[in-house]
């Protein structure tokens, strides 16, 4: 019999870790001089206090779905993806790619033809440390972070040479008009009253939602996704019953990197309409917070993804407003994945000690 | 290439392969515990902006490595908590450290000194200077010998000399004294040491401050040393580099520090592309240059030999009860 009921497992642990993460961000804000309920209410107005801010939240968060589904699914299988970043830098590059010299007629199809690419160039980019992991042995978080710099060097590279476009900045030039997606401006305009105007939110949060879906659907009602999680639960147990370690790794990270690389639809297609330098500003780091809150499922990953879009929107009004640098979202990030992952014991056992004792009594 | 670049080059190898060292043989002593340490990276940033903190406001070298050894110290702390005490899964508790030391500084740097997350520039006993050695200016003129020695071997800060030292330290440690017996026991078969009522939490605990300890000194090494001051991200993915040398190392230390002489000698090259230019005939692009180390990496530890780790490494201990 398991300590703890299930919904506290599942809601109340992750709870109190963001509680713990907040308590301690706030002394933080104490100590450089800041009142941390001001910043609080400054964070709430500037991120959902307005159809604006919940557009920049949702389009955050539709970041943030991709990358914790990234890393959720290969946590399924007990892999630690951390190259999640540069996945999704090389899934921008698919997206440029496709959208550059494809002639695309209208923006459905060019959305199917990106999100293909994205998925591709992402995997793509997963694809050699898996297989080093699998067939080598050499570890996949090493393999992971090296290709996270390498990425970068890349993109470096092809937006200085290759890919550039006349002019001074390290960028593509603007993908064409029949490539642009519909943003929440355009689908939510009502005459005279306009929503989400300004913001970046777009339609691939949609598509973000229906991979929530297909990854659920995965892991739980298939066999691969039977096999995958036999695997991370036990690795003998899975190779006795006949399931291929090589397999389940390679497939993992092959789906973990297209999930990541998919990313770029929202970023590079949806909101830039074109391929800047750094354009995953970190997200896929925030995918290991919001896959650790989330407890590696597909709902647990949307709802800390909305979290982390509110966090992230409401970090960069503070660094409007007042003197908080942006970097203080990397501080909370931090906290929550030390929370929820490193200390999980720690708040863990009390908890579990509590529950025996209202049993007992 | 002459003789004198050569000279150079390695001169700048050396350099760039101290904070490397340092760091790989911080995880050297973890690892070789059973405690995985992905947080080397984030241990040496925080260090490094501490001590240039205290070192800039103070004016004194030293006390700014203190301060370095302490924050570094702190992250070390954490980690041994999360990962020792409540038995959390390394990895995590190391990608926390990092992300919780990357944005820290910044956060801290501005506030304290208002100029975009970077600390003032070091100056004069702010920093580390270099020191010549014995009779380098009286042996310079000698052919050959006396040049290596006043070019290459003096003139160097006394961080990097604490570094190389370390190496036969870390060697003797470990394979000499009843400690370093212990602390390679632990990490192999930890239900063994502590049957022999030996303390494996204590154990573990021990050299995860050693961790701490070598991870400030290089990150003090960066900030105070290598460079005049500090800046954003400025142990730029090192910690990793340093990982990936003690796995090619297979957890030794000699062999520590020949893969970190090896990856400062890919740096030097980066730093200096006229010199790879001139040798290979053709120039290298500059991006490649710099993540010619990363590359390096996966090429190392993907396709020249399995490397096996301590047996118990990344597992927390538990009692039989």
């Amino acid at each position: 019999m398991d300590a703890m009921p299930k919904w506290a497992d599942v809601i109340l642990i992750p709870v109190i870790s963001i509680v713990l993460a907040a308590i301690l961000s706030a002394f933080v804000i104490l100590a450089i001089g800041e009142n941390p309920w001001e910043a609080l209410k400054l964070m709430v107005s500037g991120a959902l206090g307005s159809t604006y801010g919940w557009g920049y939240t949702i389009y955050y968060a539709t970041n943030f779905i991709f990358t914790g589904l990234a890393v959720a699914i290969a946590s399924q299988a007990k892999l630690f993806n951390i190259g999640g970043e540069g996945q999704a830098l090389l899934g921008g590059l698919g997206v440029a790619v496709i959208c550059l010299f494809i002639p695309w007629p209208h923006w459905t199809l060019a959305l199917i033809g990106a999100a293909v690419g994205a998925a591709l160039f992402g995997a793509a980019w997963a694809a050699l440390p898996a297989f080093l992991q699998a067939k080598r042995g050499s570890h996949i978080v090493i393999t992971t972070i090296m290709f996270n710099f390498i990425a970068a060097a890349l993109l470096n590279f092809l937006l200085i040479g290759a890919l550039k476009a006349p002019g001074m900045e390290p960028a593509t030039s603007k993908f064409p008009e029949a490539t642009h997606l519909p943003s929440f401006q355009d689908m939510f305009n009502f005459g005279d009253t306009t929503f989400f105007r300004g913001a970046p939110a777009n339609v691939t949060f949609f598509v973000a939602l229906a991979a929530c879906v297909l990854v659920w659907a995965l892991v739980w009602r298939t066999r691969l996704g039977f096999e995958i999680r036999s695997f991370g639960e036990s690795e003998s147990a899975a190779k006795y019953a006949g399931i291929s370690p090589t397999k389940i790794i390679m497939v993992t990270m092959l789906i973990s990197g297209a999930l990541a690389g998919m990313m770029a639809i929202n970023n590079v297609q949806g909101e830039a309409e074109r391929l800047v330098l750094n354009a995953a500003e970190g997200a896929g780091f925030i995918g290991i917070a919001v896959a650790l809150m989330g407890r590696n499922h597909p709902f647990g990953v949307l709802l800390a993804a909305l979290l982390f879009g509110f966090l992230y929107q409401g970090g960069a009004e503070l660094a409007l407003w007042t003197s908080i640098p942006r970097e203080l979202i990397i501080v909370i990030q931090a906290l929550v994945i030390l929370f929820t992952g490193a200390l999980d014991h720690m708040v863990r056992m009390p908890l579990e000690r509590l529950f025996l004792a209202m049993r007992r009594a | 290439m002459d003789f004198a670049t050569l000279l150079q080059m390695l001169d700048a190898t050396l350099r760039l392969a101290t904070p490397l060292l340092l760091a790989c043989l911080a995880g050297l002593y973890s690892e070789r515990a059973g405690i995985f340490d992905i947080g080397l990276e984030g241990k040496m940033l925080a260090a490094a902006f501490l001590s240039a903190a205290v070192a800039s406001v103070s004016g004194n070298v030293w006390l700014g490595l203190c301060a370095g050894i302490g924050a570094s110290m702190i992250l070390a702390a954490i980690h041994g908590l999360a990962s020792i005490t409540f038995r959390g899964n390394q990895l995590i508790s190391g990608v926390a450290i990092n992300f919780l030391a990357a944005g820290l500084t910044v956060v801290v740097a501005q506030s304290w000194f208002r100029q975009g997350g970077r600390t003032p520039q070091l100056a004069g006993d702010a920093r580390f200077n270099p020191i010549d050695l014995p009779f380098a200016e009286q042996l310079r003129e000698v052919p050959i010998i006396g040049t290596i020695y006043y070019e290459l071997i003096s003139g160097h800060t006394i961080l990097v000399y604490v570094a190389l030292l370390m190496v036969p330290i870390t060697w003797w440690v470990l394979y000499r004294t009843r400690f370093g017996l212990r602390l390679r026991a632990v990490g192999e078969n930890p239900a063994a040491v502590d049957t022999a009522g030996v303390s494996v939490i204590g154990l573990r605990f021990a050299a995860v401050a050693i961790c701490g300890v070598l991870c400030g000194i290089a990150g003090a090494y960066l900030a105070t040393a290598l460079q005049a001051g500090f800046t954003k991200d400025m142990s730029a993915g090192r910690g990793y580099i340093a990982l990936a040398a003690l796995i090619f190392a297979k957890w030794r230390p000699w062999y520590a520090l020949y893969s970190c002489l090896l990856f400062g000698f890919l740096q030097a090259m980066a730093l200096r592309s006229d010199v790879v230019e001139n040798v290979i005939g053709f120039a290298l692009n500059n991006q490649l240059l710099d993540v010619l180390p990363f590359i390096l990496v996966v090429v190392l530890t993907g396709f020249v030999g399995k490397a096996a780790g301590p047996k118990a490494g990344g597992e927390a201990y538990v009692k039989e009860r």
